[in-house]
């Protein structure tokens, strides 16, 4: 393997479905040891990028390498070093939890009885030991997401593939999860994550890449992706009797340095590049029958960014996936 | 990486999940009862149990195998559960066979239910085991293949019963194991010697009662060329559309 090289590389990864272009000339690098996190609404993009990177679909153009090594016709030739958790779950339903994990780690060629002590200890650290013999089947949401993720990584692979690790389940499963995300991570593991959730990416990633509509339209750390809209002044409104749905014009005319966006119908953001004057704007709502209950100003977050460069209302984003839609 | 691990595991655990499971010996056993039943009522006369054997034998194998592999293959594919599968570092041709060889050994032991029972009631002495046996062999290999190219062909389970109907029973009727490819229509036979049933079933024919009309190394042949054909002309489509 070559030094240096990053762990995993895309160079104008492209993926044409008939004449949709599903990827289109991506480019990016994971480090080696690094959480990369790839963002993006519905249909961006993201499970056919982890697709042609892990094998199973095969790219229309580009290249992928890894550790340096080109293998963009053949990826199986490195399967054995990445572990990879679908957006749903690809486990036996027929079979229980511990033969599940027995069956994922015999097919990285691990002995019966490395993977039999492997197994116990993987549904210990994920509290599934109590309900080892029941069936996959019959596990909950997040008992078949947890056992998912231990089947990832029951052979120790340095990259781990993940995909939507935590939607649609409990909250505590969800901490869970994220911690034991840090855990591999400290233990040098190199982790490929796609996530609509940017609370989970702005806490786990090292650096992250926005992908809208095939296309990565931004990629950075963390630190440089938030310094660009530091100095961005945001106010955060709470509104009552009404919405700012129609105002959008009036606002835009009446404030032309603020930018809006309304997160859900009842709250609404300004956004300027200098100290944003509260009482004209309320006033301006005030005068137009809707109330302000609550004015406070925020932190330019990583969600900010996302928005901005995005143009992706959060909100839209997670519904969306929530009602069950699938990853592209 | 010890590809044998793998492999062994994948036949054990489709042994145990689908093969061995209860229904699916009691068809083992009913299927070809059924049969020789069809025949016993169908007939006036005594039922002559040495003449159906090789047909009985090669329908149990054929619908045992293409049955379950085309059924199980497109039921993990349609769970994701195959996916798990073509992530692991296996060679996709292990896999395949590894996948496969569970069907076999079901179609291998489907074809000796009868032969079972034939025992009881007829002296097997004069059979001819050293071809008997690759001929259920290469049956099943070739019947089994053959249940793969339909998994791969479709999506759902229930199509997977009916695209296999689709090429059952016609190989039934043009095999010649109840009706002999001579006495089928001129414009028919060259059809007949375009399915592996045909050259199986010569073989079955001339192992049990000296009946065949092939030399039985051009059968094996046909038949280990059928074998290859399907088997290749399968992962092409598994790599074109399962990995397209």
């Amino acid at each position: 393997m070559t030094n240096n090289a990053p762990a995993i590389e895309a160079q104008s990864l492209t993926k044409r479905f008939d004449n949709v272009v599903a990827v289109d000339a991506v480019d990016f690098g994971v480090r080696p040891g690094e959480v990369f996190g790839f963002l993006g609404p519905n249909g961006a993009g993201k499970t056919t990028t982890i697709n042609m990177l892990t094998g199973l679909a095969r790219p229309t153009g580009g290249a992928i390498r890894y550790f340096g090594h080109d293998v963009t016709r053949n990826v199986k030739k490195v399967q054995h070093l990445m572990g990879v958790v679908p957006d749903e779950s690809n486990l036996y339903p027929e079979l229980d939890g511990f033969d599940n994990l027995c069956f994922c780690a015999s097919l990285y060629g691990m002995r019966r009885r490395e993977r039999e002590d492997q197994a116990r200890a993987l549904l210990a650290q994920f509290g599934l030991a109590d309900v080892a013999g029941r069936r996959f089947a019959a596990f909950s949401k997040g008992m078949k997401r947890k056992l998912a993720i231990a089947a990832g990584i029951i052979h120790r692979p340095a990259i781990l593939f993940l995909d939507e690790p935590t939607t649609g389940i409990d909250v505590a499963s969800a901490r869970q999860i994220r911690q034991m995300l840090a855990d591999l991570k400290s233990s040098g593991t190199t982790i490929f994550l796609t996530t609509h959730y940017i609370e989970e990416a702005e806490r786990l990633c090292d650096r992250l890449a926005f992908i809208v509509d095939g296309k990565v339209v931004r990629l950075d750390t963390l630190a440089n992706l938030v310094r660009d809209i530091q100095d961005q002044h945001v106010v955060q409104l709470t509104l009552s009797g009404g919405t700012a749905a129609d105002l959008s014009g009036p606002l835009h005319e009446t404030f032309p340095d603020g930018r809006f966006e309304r997160v859900c119908d009842s709250v609404l953001r300004m956004r300027t590049d200098h100290p944003v004057h509260l009482a004209p704007l309320v006033r301006f709502l005030e005068d137009r029958g809707v109330g302000v209950t609550e004015a406070r100003m925020i932190r330019p977050s990583l969600e900010d960014v996302f928005v901005e460069i995005t143009g992706i209302e959060l909100e839209r984003m997670r519904k969306e996936k929530e009602k069950g839609g699938r990853g592209s | 990486m010890k590809l044998w691990i793998a492999y062994w595991n994948i036949l054990l655990k489709d042994m145990r999940t689908y093969y061995l499971k209860p229904p699916n010996l009691s068809w083992g056993i009913f299927f070809p009862l059924a049969w020789t039943l069809m025949f016993f009522v169908k007939s006036e006369t005594a039922v002559d149990v040495r003449s159906l054997l090789p047909g009985v034998m090669a329908l149990s194998i054929l619908f045992g195998t293409t049955s379950m592999l085309a059924v199980t293959v497109t039921f993990e594919k349609k769970g994701r559960s195959f996916d798990r599968l073509l992530l692991a570092p296996i060679p996709l041709e292990l896999l395949m066979l590894a996948k496969t060889s569970g069907a076999v050994f079901f179609g291998t032991l489907n074809a000796f239910v009868p032969v079972v029972m034939a025992a009881f009631v007829i002296d097997l002495s004069g059979v001819v085991w050293w071809q008997l046996l690759p001929a259920v062999l290469l049956i099943a290999v070739s019947s089994t293949f053959l249940g793969l190219f339909v998994a791969v062909s479709v999506s759902e389970v229930f199509e997977a019963q009916t695209f296999s109907n689709f090429f059952r029973f016609p190989m039934v009727f043009l095999c010649g194991l109840f009706f002999p490819v001579q006495m089928l229509p001129a414009l028919m036979r060259p059809l007949s010697y375009a399915i592996p049933l045909t050259y199986g079933a010569d073989v079955l024919h001339e192992a049990v009662n000296r009946t065949g009309h092939l030399p039985v190394f051009v059968s094996f042949a046909a038949l280990a060329g059928f074998c290859g054909v399907l088997f290749l002309v399968s992962l092409r489509n598994i790599r074109k559309r399962w990995i397209g």
